[in-house]
């Protein structure tokens, strides 16, 4: 079959073209121009090679062994949160009425972490967590538990975590009680008389329909995790020691702290691969679970 | 085995409830072991309530409900030995057929021969023996359906079936055949059937008996032929036939009702009725017949003819009144005079809406 050729039609994607290649395509380039050169400054740069990217993923040296233990602290923040938001989040759904005007209530209740600016919810454990006039740390230490976020690393971890969890809870209960709203009425009720157990419900009428928005739940909060920078930046500030030190916060102790322009492109671009790798793998996987339902 | 008694059941939805509160007005009614009956009305009037209140899912706000003599009222549903399908077929998706039969057993402790053989069983019942394996969200509306069914009829313990609405997501043609599968159900197996339904065709080709309900009362139970001949209040002449009965403003005394300045003669005597209450007549089009002018009965003015294919309904007013009629199959009319011969029969009086039984003749 003939089809008539018009090449006009490039005119139509044009614009599309220009912006993407503004704000995505030139701003990438020239991280990767930073990252292949070196510089000591006065705008001159000096060819480098792979030579950063070698440096970064070898642990043995400097740069490899902070971006190494940046990424494996990462990892397990992330680890940790979703452990605990996602099977917190359904509990909260699932605890949430499903009739009249208590839903609003909570839906707005469970909406106001949602709503805070990152910085202020950062600003408000940090104050909040404080051994000496913080209402949270000083009444845990008057408990007999030593706490001081500033000093014991496992102080930091537990603040860090704990604020994520306040943080972003809502929003996987909020996912999950859109999955559980989907469900009629008549599949309870049909449970009941078919004498189900409150488990044999979970398991078989709302674990299957909150099976894709668990899915999303796990994406936002695993990509939202891995990149976090703000809030524990204004707890703890990477600290004690590099102990909250996360792959964003120490990308701009690199680039504006010491300025090594050069490391923290290669950093970044690393950084932004394996983003990329994961929400890759994460879609994969989750269209080849829903062909494979079907 | 479970004959039902309701005593005096009565629900609202708003506490301390007046007159007009109750989603369903408080009532007396027994359903008899081993029958099938329609619960007939138009949405809203309380159907789905009475339901949900037999079946435990709702307690009512009074009264009592008793399964074989004994008090259930306040029994969970899951302790009562009935089962319900929905409009919407509840299938669980991630289970396959025999896994969804086999649910309610499990649930109740049943293992291993015994529940594979009564899955097997109910499964050859409804034809779904070559679909077991598969999984339920792939399944046609009809077949989900028989699954939802299927699940309340696998449980040995259960007496009566309650249905609401079960064939509203049913294809028209298939309607009929799953319509008559439950019917060859109720004859093979010993189990009190409740269909609630809008539609007065599938009310009366399911049931032995239909129950109508209007506005939160049962305003009649009878056979499907004591609804159309002998209909207890105005709204069940209304609501069962196509078209509803003709009712008229009359006044009655003796044998006779009086319609704008027309004698109706009638079957009974009624004596005395109250004067406050307003006295109506009505007739099914099927028992009045149009016939030539001057053939005796009530003159009438003839303002259209219905084709309905195998009837024809003439459309007629009688001293102004609208009323529907028969056209016999060999009448030609000669302009719009003619005359309407009713079965004196099947003339009733009501008052204030419902029936009023007149003296024998």
């Amino acid at each position: 079959m003939d089809k008539p050729v018009n090449q006009g039609a490039w005119l139509l994607v044009l614009p599309v073209l220009l912006i993407v290649a503004f704000s995505a395509i030139l701003p990438l380039m020239t991280v990767v121009n930073y990252s292949v050169q070196d510089t000591f400054g006065n705008n001159q740069f000096f060819w480098n090679g792979i030579g950063w990217y070698q440096e970064l993923l070898d642990p043995s040296t400097d740069l490899g062994g902070r971006f190494f233990d940046a990424l494996w602290r990462n990892l397990l923040f992330s680890l940790l949160i979703l452990l605990i938001e996602v099977p917190l989040g359904i509990a909260v759904a699932l605890s949430m009425p499903r009739h009249g005007w208590r839903v609003a209530a909570t839906l707005v209740v469970l909406a106001l972490p949602l709503l805070i600016p990152w910085n202020v919810v950062g600003t408000i454990w940090q104050i909040f967590a404080r051994e000496d006039i913080g209402l949270l740390g000083w009444a845990v230490n008057r408990l007999g538990i030593p706490y001081n976020y500033t000093a014991d690393p496992l102080s930091a971890w537990v603040t860090i975590v704990t604020m994520d969890v306040w943080h972003w809870t809502s929003l996987v209960a909020l996912l999950c009680y859109a999955g559980l709203r989907s469900i009629p009425d008549a599949f309870y009720q049909a449970a009941r008389i078919d004498g189900a157990s409150r488990w044999a419900v979970f398991r078989n009428i709302q674990l299957p329909k909150m099976h894709r928005v668990l899915l999303i739940a796990v994406l936002l909060r695993f990509m939202d995790s891995f990149m976090i920078y703000t809030e524990p930046f204004v707890v703890t500030g990477g600290g004690p020691g590099n102990s909250t030190t996360f792959v964003s916060i120490d990308l701009v102790k690199l680039a504006l702290g010491q300025f090594d322009l050069g490391k923290a492109a290669a950093l970044s671009i690393v950084y932004n691969l394996i983003i990329l790798a994961v929400c890759w793998v994460f879609y994969t996987v989750m269209t080849r679970m829903d062909a494979q339902r079907n | 085995m479970a004959r039902i008694d309701l005593q005096s059941l009565g629900h609202s939805y708003t506490p301390n409830p007046k007159s007009d509160d109750y989603a369903l007005k408080p009532m007396t009614h027994v359903w008899e072991q081993g029958g099938a009956y329609a619960l007939l009305g138009p949405s809203g009037c309380g159907k789905t309530t009475l339901l949900n209140i037999i079946s435990g899912l709702l307690t009512p706000s009074e009264g009592r409900v008793l399964f074989d003599g004994k008090d259930v009222t306040a029994l969970p549903t899951e302790a009562r030995n009935i089962a319900q399908v929905f409009q919407f077929p509840v299938v669980y998706d991630t289970m396959t057929v025999y896994e969804n039969l086999a649910f309610p057993l499990r649930n109740r402790g049943l293992r291993g021969a015994p529940l594979d053989a009564r899955v097997r069983e109910i499964a050859g019942l409804l034809d779904l023996t070559a679909d077991l394996n598969r999984r339920g969200r792939n399944l046609t509306a009809d077949a989900k359906q028989k699954i939802s069914l299927g699940r309340g009829l696998v449980r040995p313990d259960v007496a009566a079936i309650l249905f609401d609405e079960p064939l509203t997501v049913i294809d028209p043609h298939l309607k009929w055949e799953l319509r008559s599968k439950l019917k060859a159900l109720h004859r093979a197996l010993d189990l009190t059937m409740i269909y609630v339904t809008h539609d007065q065709t599938e009310a009366l080709t399911f049931a032995d008996k239909v129950v109508v309900m209007h506005d939160g009362r049962v305003v009649q139970v009878g056979r499907p032929q004591e609804l159309f001949e002998r209909p207890a209040h105005v709204f069940v002449g209304h609501f069962i036939g196509s078209p509803g009965m003709n009712v008229l403003p009359a006044e009655v005394s003796g044998r006779a009702a009086r319609v704008g300045g027309h004698v109706i003669a009638l079957r009974r005597g009624y004596p005395t009725l109250d004067g406050g209450a307003k006295i109506e007549i009505g007739v099914r089009p099927e028992f009045a017949t149009l016939a030539p002018a001057g053939a005796g009965g009530v003159p009438v003015r003839v303002r259209r003819l219905d084709d309905l294919g195998r009837t024809r309904i003439a459309r007629v007013e009688l001293s102004g009144l609208p009323m529907a009629a028969t056209v016999p199959e060999d009448l030609t009319l000669a302009g719009d005079e003619a005359s309407l011969l009713l079965d004196p029969a099947m003339v009733h009086v009501y008052a204030d809406g419902t029936l009023v039984e007149g003296e024998a003749a």
